[in-house]
């Protein structure tokens, strides 16, 4: 399975179709440089997040985080309302970005922390664990906004972040490309990587092999919540005022990315890049159904029909059946990982 | 220590009175939802006595028939060993077509058959869902979001998004309908509404599902072990199947509920809410993990959330504050029955 799946040509296949529908309905205009940009703005803030409900459901035994926009708002919210109250934006603006970015990380951290030991060491299931702190996370950010949006201006490297280009890239989508690196990275070429996968695929084995099962979730999920505090700087950076309730469906949109990409919902299986790709495939979508002039409403019907497409695709590995072959070595070459680690 | 009369019935009598609440806890984790209740209207009855008012009693009994009603859906599944958020998406859909049906169409309908008809739709919707949850075999949380998406996406593309004002006036009339009716202290006519007794009488017929039929038992042993369950004999098809149903049903049923409270119709109500029931569910004492939960737990942790989320501004307390109050309810009720259960 570390070699090229089918769900990675699937996803570039649904790309590719959805990129030529888009340039049919449009014209041709969708294909335009500025479209193309203004699309790959809007990737980074749901990718982010997607990545971050990937590691979870990794990590397997109902491992979930439904608490990642809640994260995300309260990072933006508690540091812009933090960090104004020490720097001015408009007379530092580079102080002010770097405190600004810097606080929202490190709550973001915190917060993933918290669900990290929350789950690994009380035993909460992390369904109900992320439920409670995303109530939690969503209440505080209310608290200290006191409901209200807060400003965070438009101070210089800040505003780039969300609005700039370098080489014709937004820099907010070269942001996430960089994360999505670094964690594809990790889980591919460091022992968490490893652990992470085979505690997903079996908790009990992996309890005997001696992996730190712990230790494990708590990076998992404070990993998560980093991702989510760099996703609140991204949105701080794209938006003039942070809000509490950004992105209500962006929940539903992560977990909807992360069923595309074909992680496995009980755990041991997902990649980095084909979360990226799904990300790209799902905002093209969106982009070539406002193009054709739908509704809103019809884009949640169409994520909510999606989802259930991929579930099905999953269940019934259609994936495998365009691709003979792929699953098989991958069943094969899962046990070798598994007692190389044990000896 | 002196034994009081109850203590006969208890496993242990060596314990200390401490061991004693220990193990009534542990057998019924809803006793700590029900001192938690106690302690917060003691609380608050004392910071401000017109907590005690009937019309505030009132107004807590009436805010609680429709989470109520959700929560003992959610309740049943969750025993079962799933989760459903898609049920305020069902409750929206049914009600707000329903309305318009009936106004549109059939402006005759008798309003015995308005609600069955919402409750035959729900659960319609519901064994949609528990098909999907049955041969997908992913996570009911995953499912049920999409579900969640697809039912509201279809009400709001394709039955409407604006809000119906002025219901057909049987259902205005069926809102109205007092069950109690007094004259408070400065004048104002204080009514209990006859919807009121719906959440009761959902509440025992759940509680006959649960532990008087087939169905119940076969409910707790797929929460407590599916395989196992499934080796017994019990079909999982079958059991899927009714839990998803029996919570769309409930939800039909709150929804059209909801509609002849308020006197309107607005497709973009309910969903949202559903945090806050599965929050309930589980202050009463369910295991979201399955094959646990008590009928009067679910009611007792409804009442919780609806005390909370209504006295908070009473005692002085920003409603901003409401939600942080309920996570925190959540985290702190889901440790302590975990650190019970280890305990054991």
């Amino acid at each position: 399975m570390r070699k090229t799946g089918g769900q990675l040509i699937v996803l570039v296949a649904i790309n590719c179709l959805v990129l030529l529908v888009g340039a049919a309905i449009s014209g041709g205009s969708f294909l335009s440089i500025f479209n193309l940009q203004s699309m790959a703005s809007q990737v980074p803030e749901i990718g982010l997040l997607a990545i971050g409900v990937m590691l979870a459901m990794c990590a397997g035994n109902g491992g979930m985080d439904l608490s990642g926009i809640a994260l995300a708002n309260l990072s933006g919210v508690l540091s812009a309302v933090l960090v104004t109250s020490v720097v001015s934006g408009t007379e530092h603006p580079a102080a002010f970005t770097f405190a600004y970015i810097a606080v929202a990380i490190a709550i973001g951290f915190l917060g993933g922390l918290m669900n990290g030991l929350l789950i690994a060491r009380l035993n909460i299931t992390p369904i109900l664990c992320t439920l409670g702190t995303q109530m939690a996370f969503t209440g505080l950010a209310v608290v200290v906004s006191d409901g209200k949006a807060v400003s965070v201006g438009s101070p210089e490297p800040l505003s780039s972040i969300g609005n700039g280009l370098l080489f014709q890239i937004p820099i907010g989508f070269l942001i996430f490309a960089a994360a999505a690196v670094l964690m594809a990275g990790l889980l591919k070429y460091t022992p968490y990587g490893f652990w992470l996968m085979l505690t997903g695929t079996n908790p009990k084995a992996a309890l005997y092999a001696g992996f730190p099962k712990s230790r494990v979730i708590i990076t998992t999920y404070a990993l998560s919540g980093t991702l989510s505090g760099l996703a609140g700087v991204v949105i701080a950076a794209r938006n003039v005022n942070v809000k509490w309730d950004y992105g209500s469906s962006y929940l539903l949109i992560a977990i909807l990315v992360a069923v595309m990409a074909g992680v496995r919902p009980e755990g041991g299986y997902g990649r980095v890049i084909c979360v990226v790709l799904a990300a790209v495939a799902l905002q093209l979508l969106s982009s070539v159904l406002n193009f054709g002039g739908l509704s809103n409403f019809v884009r949640d019907f169409a994520w909510g029909a999606l989802l259930l497409t991929f579930l099905a695709v999953g269940r019934y590995d259609l994936v495998g059946i365009l691709f003979p072959g792929n699953r098989q070595r991958a069943a094969l070459m899962r046990t070798p990982h598994a007692s190389k680690r044990e000896s | 220590m002196s034994s009081s009369p109850f203590e006969g019935l208890q496993e242990s009598q060596d314990g200390g009175v401490l061991s004693h609440i220990g193990g009534l806890i542990r057998r019924r984790p809803e006793t700590i939802t029900f001192m938690l209740l106690v302690m917060i209207c003691v609380g608050v009855a004392l910071i401000n006595p017109a907590f005690l008012q009937a019309s505030s009693l009132i107004d807590i009994g009436r805010a609680s028939v429709v989470t109520g009603l959700f929560a003992l859906g959610v309740f049943v599944i969750l025993a079962a060993g799933g989760i459903d958020v898609s049920f305020t998406a069902i409750a929206a859909f049914t009600m707000y077509s329903m309305t318009l049906l009936v106004s549109k169409h059939l402006p005759g309908l008798p309003m015995v058959v308005i609600i069955l008809t919402s409750v035959v739709g729900g659960a319609a919707l519901g064994v949609i869902n528990g098909l999907l949850v049955h041969n997908l075999k992913v996570p009911s949380l995953i499912v049920t979001i999409g579900t969640q998406y697809l039912f509201r996406g279809i009400l709001l593309s394709f039955i409407g998004t604006v809000w119906i004002m002025s219901l057909p006036p049987q259902m205005g009339a069926f809102g109205r309908l007092p069950l109690l009716q007094f004259e408070s202290a400065n004048g104002a006519t204080i009514t209990l509404p006859m919807y009121f007794l719906v959440l009761p009488i959902a509440a025992i017929a759940t509680w006959f599902i649960i532990n008087r039929t087939l169905m119940g038992r076969a409910i707790f042993a797929v929460g407590g072990n599916a395989n196992v369950a499934a080796r017994l004999g019990y079909s999982l098809r079958t059991v899927h199947i009714f839990l998803f149903a029996y919570a769309g049903a409930l939800a039909g049923l709150a929804g059209i509920i909801h509609v002849c409270a308020n006197r309107q119709a607005n497709p973009f109500d309910l969903v949202g809410t559903e945090i806050n029931v599965i929050a309930a569910v589980v202050l009463g004492g369910a295991r979201i993990t399955g094959g646990t939960g008590t009928v009067s737990g679910t009611i007792l942790g409804v009442l919780l959330v609806v005390v909370v989320n209504s006295v908070l501004v009473m005692i002085g307390i920003p409603s901003t504050w409401q939600r942080l109050v309920v996570g925190s309810f959540i985290l702190l009720a889901a440790a302590f029955f975990v650190t019970r259960e280890r305990m054991k």
